[in-house]
């Protein structure tokens, strides 16, 4: 009589089993990937600093409790913000009274000096404690993207390529474009100036 | 005859589906690592903001969350329907922030302690006196490195 083999073991159903586990591990997968607008706060002071800023280098955004934003003492609109902003912080060569002063610096571009006029301006950002957080974030929104817009340019100036690309080929080199165009936003402290909260 | 002749009338064989755990398997796995668990259950309804400026967060192991809105429906009852912070798992008050923020600056390696962020995930409905003071709060205990949790695709033109 022949010896019979040891029947083998059916892997039938471990595709079944692999299929249980792997809809449990679709259910749970959560994919998105948490973005958002980066911020730095200042680091906290006991009481608040005299640092006298020429008024011509400041560049005052309001936003009241009815998400109204008054833009240098002016009804202003979210739409032509970033183009205002853009403006006022792209440094004027020679001197205009109507823009921020400037600073003259120089920016190593790889190796070579070159004479730079930074803007001093400052844009000032204050808001009112009942206004809604969506408009705070669109204006945050347009103040980010006003700077990110002058670093674009100057990067693709100097380097041939936006900012965000030069970040991650040269670290140094995105350095020195910051330098010329700084994150200049600043938010005053918090006020009460709407009214109704 | 050639000795690999088939016998004829034979129906065509099954294909094999030996293989099919392990494509399974290899589905499996990618899942299994790319997936993170939900850490905690949302207790305030929070429908973030549009934004077009916005940058990823890389490590989830350095980022705080700080949750503020609306409790949610089954929750508004017993708590009102005013803007709330929630931290872990509570609701929680401006002043229990700076323990929270510590507690997990301790929870990370030092050397990466510096790269830690807070995300501030606020609804768009809230107002801004909440963040303020979770800010102010934010400001004394040394957590400098904040996150506007967005969501993308505003256009401000589109407004």
């Amino acid at each position: 009589m022949a010896t019979r083999e040891t029947p083998e073991i059916s892997a039938g159903s471990m595709a079944d089993i692999a299929f249980l586990l792997l809809i449990f591990f679709l259910v749970t997968t959560t994919m998105d990937v948490d973005s958002g607008i980066m911020r730095k706060l200042p680091p906290p002071i006991d009481k608040p600093d005299d640092v006298k800023v020429k008024q011509r280098n400041i560049y005052t955004v309001l936003i009241n409790s009815a998400d109204m934003i008054l833009v240098n003492g002016e009804v202003g609109s979210i739409k032509t913000l970033r183009s205002d902003v853009k403006d006022f912080l792209r440094p004027h060569f020679p001197d205009n009274p109507k823009f921020p002063e400037t600073e003259a610096i120089e920016l190593d571009i790889n190796g070579k000096k070159f004479p730079y006029h930074k803007s001093k301006g400052v844009v000032s950002m204050q808001n009112d404690r009942g206004t809604s957080y969506k408009i705070y974030i669109h204006v945050q929104n347009e103040l980010a993207g006003a700077v990110r817009e002058l670093r674009d340019e100057l990067a693709k100036e100097y380097y041939g390529m936006p900012f965000k690309e030069l970040l991650e080929a040269d670290e140094e080199a995105a350095k020195q474009i910051q330098k010329a165009v700084p994150m200049a936003i600043s938010e005053a402290e918090p006020a009460d100036f709407g009214g109704n909260k | 005859m050639s000795k690999f002749k088939k016998e004829g009338g034979k129906k065509l064989p099954a294909i094999s589906t030996a293989s099919l755990p392990d494509i399974i398997f290899m589905l499996l796995f990618f899942f299994m690592v790319t997936t993170v668990m939900r850490e905690v259950e949302l207790k305030v309804t929070v429908k973030a903001p549009d934004a077009s400026e916005i940058q990823k967060l890389e490590d989830k192991s350095l980022v705080s969350p700080i949750y503020i809105g609306k409790p949610t429906k089954a929750l508004q009852k017993k708590w009102g329907d005013e803007d709330r912070i929630q931290l872990n798992d509570a609701f929680a008050e401006v002043s229990e922030i700076r323990g929270y923020v510590e507690e997990k600056i301790t929870g990370i390696a030092e050397y990466k302690r510096k790269k830690h962020i807070v995300s501030l995930k606020v609804d768009a409905d809230a107002k801004m006196g909440i963040v303020t003071d979770v800010k102010q709060e934010l400001r004394q205990a040394n957590a400098l490195k904040i996150n506007y949790s967005t969501r993308k695709g505003f256009n401000a033109d589109k407004n």
